[in-house]
């Protein structure tokens, strides 16, 4: 086929031709976030001034959010290799290995300071960027998890009487955080929705430190066939690069540079022209189109725009493939006029992406964008110089070697420093001192870090696509069906029969009396789909996903907080029989150039580090996001991990719940609670402790994996692991869970622990509260430590250990436990 | 032959494969676009949830004038069966197929909750197959679903038993008007509802009381 005459062909230029117009200088250079040094370093690197264009370009590139600059040598020592990694760190995102030559790709990613500025749009832009992080790689997005951290939103401080301090109701910082929550959960929401990706899952903290720098971080997770997982090296001269998608305005100009790559202040309303707009109607075409455009075979490589816009696409994808761009801003198409070059270059416009195709099927990309009006556009070519040349038709704007732009950004060493003292204040007193077991439950399960989460959750979609097997708030960890039945349609290569969507198979013998869920009898080319499963009598298998991240715990001890951080994310696999085959991280930290906020950093990834090595689950990517300080000083270090476990059967999973009068109720796992640092300890006011006492690492990795096997064998009735607010709280919530009481009766097992309050409050990671008949504990008790504290049955919860006692009807549970609906209301 | 079931595909549309799988249980399931006016000979219609053309304008407003609509309502005006599932339930009121209207929730809030249905009627192309009074555990989600109509016509159609599904006591989250989750239209051939049968067809994702609705087409089917 011959070339198509507009298409954009390589620029012939005489030697030594320089980009036209002023260089802005140095001055120009600090007000974008370059440093004089690193402004030399471009100048020796061009070999003269960057013009304006490139002053641009380089200030994004080398910018905290794109290179890494200060965060790249500590994640080299995470590991990254293990039996499942498809694709580790580097792509737009990891991918594991799931059987039968499905690979489920996943990554987590931040939108903190766009959030804080404007909670609505950061939010939805948020789950907007990280769902083209996956189809990017051809993956069918099939869900999204978030993780949220906002300040204080319980109100009323006490003293240690129990008498009123200060007003009561809200404060100004109260007020902020519900509003940052209203708008994050309604941007999450509007998003998720709206573009047909179930959220499955997260998490939600209130604490002071995020109050003016809240923290969004979302999780996707596609599917894909192995052998169809694209990457996104441009390759091949004389290749064609092809926008499609949104145009490209004026929106999130600088985005990366000066909002997310340093430190919040107080005028940060000027600051919300940074912030992008979202649009998922637009992203759900864009979703459709790319994967049909794969699914016909015709791209060399595609990649989102997502942080620095077409900049940063572009040079990632000449820097993979290792070519040169010549890339005309002319050809942009553009949402409003008067938009300059390096505006265009540097626009974080949402929804859009960037394939490189042959030039022959141009024409065939260019009709498939269109059927899905996301019009495609041809706007650059790939070249042999190993530059990136930017023209406004005929004129050179800008001409920088790749490498200079990718990886010649300086890294930097951080000087750990441990502090001398705690750089965070205790928090607000709730409750006053000593209250009785039944009232300091009851406070408990009514504290916004305790409090049922269904509020929340309720305003996701988390059924849509037909994968979810357990929702969030039944089990500890969400379970989908993978493949399952939905990859009978376009699912990255899920349909051998090419583009389009098939019908489906009826059931076998439909009629109006067949049972429900009969096995088909359809034959579908051995795509591993659920019912050809059922019909040929195997399991259904899935995957097991959860995210966690606490960062007060981080806070009191950034090595031993990490890691139990992560043995958490493992427990709740655990509690659905997942076994975690890879993990990513969203480190979200202060400004890394302060010691102690570089001694937390250290610590946490060396937590990080091993954690992963005990529980088997390396590293397929993530994210870090840096200079997290609002006006009230850094937030708590809060290492968010999000893991992915292999489920062999979907159809055997542990609830939360009670199911069963008569089940024996026990205490499962490794497990050695304390009370500095609890929930209890929250509400009292008490500080954070400096360290925490470390475990056995090991042990508790193996009592993990015995309770993981012994929900895989389908003997528990539930398994539930024991977080914040300690075992009393566990047995609380698979009481409400089941709707159907316990009555429990212990001795004082943590250390030191006369009264009995140590074994209810406290935490720590490595246990769980199971239940089921009595063989079934039996048989985990070869595994790990279980020990038998009571019985399933009746309407109330009744506990006794030591000196503490408590009997309370569910009713009353349930109406503390409601407590974040009146956020919502 | 099997019975042949279309689902229209809108840009924005979000559950047409939870659709198509749905109606794979009970027959061939394929999708139509949006801009085809050729509804490839199917029995039957089923219009998906979701934000068709993004619902920028009002819910169901846009798809409602897409050339694929044009043929279903013909296709309806003959007594085809069609059924509308949440935003599919819009777009057929929007479309004029349907009476009455939805609007915002009570707490404009998108909400997603498990609900019990009574069948209000067997007598519709899909439900043939329930018993009367019957409760249908299915799940609703939306921002958009409280059904709203002019007092004459709430009347007139509660008269005449075209409110085919209604929330069971204490279940009606988004204000409703009479409790009503679905109706059907004169020719009680088209049914409306919020709630998703489509996703109520598989015991590992929840419940299969939503099969009764595509079970009935086949009951249609042989009674004919």
């Amino acid at each position: 086929m011959s070339e198509h005459p507009t298409l954009p062909a390589p620029r012939d230029l005489p030697a030594g031709a320089v980009p036209e117009g002023d260089a802005p200088g140095l001055e120009n250079a600090k007000a974008l976030g370059l440093t004089a040094s690193e402004y030399d370093l471009v100048v020796q690197k061009l070999g003269r001034e960057p013009v304006q264009v490139e002053l641009a370009m380089f200030s994004l590139m080398w910018s905290e959010h794109c290179s890494y600059k200060h965060s790249k040598k500590l994640l080299g020592t995470l590991p990254t290799e293990g039996p499942a990694i498809v694709l580790g760190p580097g792509e737009n995102a990891g991918a594991v290995d799931v059987g039968d030559g499905w690979t489920v790709a996943f990554k987590v990613e931040s939108h903190n300071h766009p959030s804080a500025v404007e909670p609505f749009q950061g939010a939805a832009t948020g789950v907007g960027g990280i769902l083209r992080d996956i189809f990017a790689l051809g993956a069918r997005p099939i869900a999204v998890l978030d993780a949220l951290r906002f300040g204080e939103v319980d109100t009323d401080e006490v003293d240690a009487s129990g008498a009123p301090v200060g007003e009561p109701g809200d404060t100004a910082g109260t007020r902020r955080s519900k509003f940052l929550l209203d708008g994050a959960v309604r941007g999450i929401g509007h998003y998720g929705n709206s573009i047909g990706v179930p959220n499955i899952g997260g998490d939600v903290y209130f604490e002071g430190p995020y109050e003016t720098n809240c923290l969004v971080n979302a999780m996707a997770l596609g599917l894909v066939r192995e052998e169809r997982l694209i990457r996104s090296a441009a390759t091949g001269v004389g290749n064609v690069v092809v926008l499609f998608g949104a145009a490209t305005g004026a929106d999130g100009i600088g985005g990366a540079s000066v909002l997310a790559s340093a430190e919040l202040g107080e005028d940060d309303a000027s600051k919300r022209p940074t912030v992008q707009v979202g649009d998922p109607f637009e992203e759900s075409k864009l979703v459709e189109c790319s994967l049909e455009l794969l699914e016909l075979d015709l791209l060399v490589s595609l990649q989102d725009l997502g942080a620095a816009g077409l900049t940063s696409a572009a040079s990632e994808m000449a820097s993979k493939g290792e070519v040169g761009l010549d890339l005309d801003v002319a050809l942009v198409p553009r949402r409003m006029e008067g938009l300059q070059p390096f505006e265009v270059m540097v626009s974080e416009s949402q929804e859009r992406m960037l394939c490189v195709v042959t030039p022959d099927k141009v024409d065939e990309v260019i009709a498939i964008t269109d059927k899905w009006d996301v019009h495609g556009t041809a706007i650059a070519v790939v070249t042999d110089t190993g530059s990136f040349r930017i023209f406004d038709g005929d004129a050179l704007v800008g001409d920088m070697p790749i490498p200079a732009l990718v990886d010649d950004c300086p890294l930097y060493d951080i000087y750990p420093e441990k502090p001398t003292e705690s750089i965070y204040p205790a928090p607000p007193r709730r409750i006053a001192d000593g209250l009785d077991a039944g009232a300091a439950l009851l406070a408990l399960l009514g504290s916004s870090n305790v409090a049922d989460r269904r509020p929340l959750f309720e305003q996701y979609d988390s059924i849509v696509q037909s994968r979810t097997v357990r929702r969030p708030g039944q089990t500890d960890a969400a379970v989908l069906m993978v493949p399952g039945p939905a990859s009978r349609f376009s699912v990255g290569g899920g349909d051998a029969a090419g583009a389009g969507h098939p019908a489906v198979a009826p059931e076998a013998g439909a009629a109006p009396t067949g049972a429900a869920g009969e096995p088909a009898t359809g034959a579908d080319g051995g795509t591993g789909d659920a019912r050809d499963a059922a019909a040929a009598g195997k399991p259904i298998s899935g995957v097991g996903v959860a995210i966690d991240g606490s960062g007060r715990r981080v806070a009191a001890d950034p090595y031993v907080g990490t890691i139990w951080n992560v043995l958490e994310c493992a427990a709740n696999l655990a509690c659905v029989g997942a076994e975690p085959l890879g993990l990513t991280n969203n480190l979200n930290f202060g400004n890394p150039e302060k010691p102690h906020i570089a001694w937390q950093l250290t610590e946490a990834v060396r937590g990080l580090g091993d954690a992963c090595r005990a529980v088997g689950s390396p590293v397929v990517g993530g994210n870090v996001s840096l200079y997290n300080e609002g006006t009230t000083g850094p937030i708590y270090p809060t290492p968010v991990v999000g893991m992915v476990g292999k489920v062999p059967d979907v159809s055997v999973t542990a609830p939360v719940g009670f199911a069963a009068d008569g089940d024996l109720v026990a205490i499962a796992g490794s497990f050695s609670p304390q009370l500095a640092l609890s929930e209890i300890a929250k509400l009292e006011g008490g500080a954070i402790p400096d360290g925490l006492p470390a475990w056995d690492l090991e042990r508790t990795a193996a009592a993990i994996a015995a309770v993981r096997d012994t929900v895989r064998e389908g003997a528990l009735s539930s398994c539930h692991d024991i977080a914040e607010g300690g075992l009393v709280t566990a047995l609380a919530e698979s009481v409400l869970a089941g709707g159907v009481g316990a009555t429990i009766e212990l001795s004082p097992f943590a250390q030191d622990d006369a009264d009995g309050r140590a074994s209810l409050f406290g935490e720590a990671p490595g246990g769980f509260v199971v239940s089921g008949p009595a063989e079934a504990l039996a048989t985990l008790a070869e595994r790990t430590a279980v020990t038998v504290i009571g019985t399933v049955g009746g309407g109330t919860l009744g506990v006794r250990c030591g000196e503490q006692a408590l009997e309370l009807p569910l009713a009353d549970l349930d109406a503390a436990h409601a407590a974040l609906g009146r956020l919502f209301a | 032959m099997p019975l042949r079931i279309g689902v229209p595909q809108f840009p924005g549309s979000c559950d047409e494969v939870d659709a198509l799988l749905a109606a794979g249980h009970v027959g061939d399931a394929e999708l139509l676009w949006h801009r085809d006016r050729d509804l490839k000979g199917v029995d039957a219609i089923v219009v998906p949830g979701g934000f068709s053309y993004g619902d920028y304008l009002r819910a169901g407003a846009i798809a409602g004038l897409s050339p694929v609509m044009d043929a279903i309502a013909a296709f309806a005006k003959d007594g085809g069966p069609v059924l509308g599932i949440c935003n599919g339930f819009q777009v057929l009121c929007a479309a004029g197929l349907l009476p009455g209207a939805l609007l915002q929730n009570a707490d404009r809030r998108f909400v997603l909750r498990q609900v019990e249905l009574s069948v209000e009627t067997t007598d519709t192309d899909w439900t043939s197959a329930a018993e009367p009074g019957q409760l249908l555990s299915i799940p609703a989600k939306h921002q958009s679903g409280r059904w709203w109509a002019p007092s004459e016509l709430h009347a007139e159609i509660a008269d005449q038993e075209q409110i085919v599904f209604r929330y069971a006591a204490g279940g009606n989250f988004n204000g409703s008007l009479d409790d009503v989750a679905g109706v059907c239209n004169e020719g009680r051939n088209v049914v409306g509802l919020m709630p998703h049968p489509e996703h109520a067809v598989d015991p590992l994702t929840g419940s299969t009381d939503g099969l009764v609705l595509f079970r009935s087409l086949l009951q249609g089917a042989t009674n004919v």
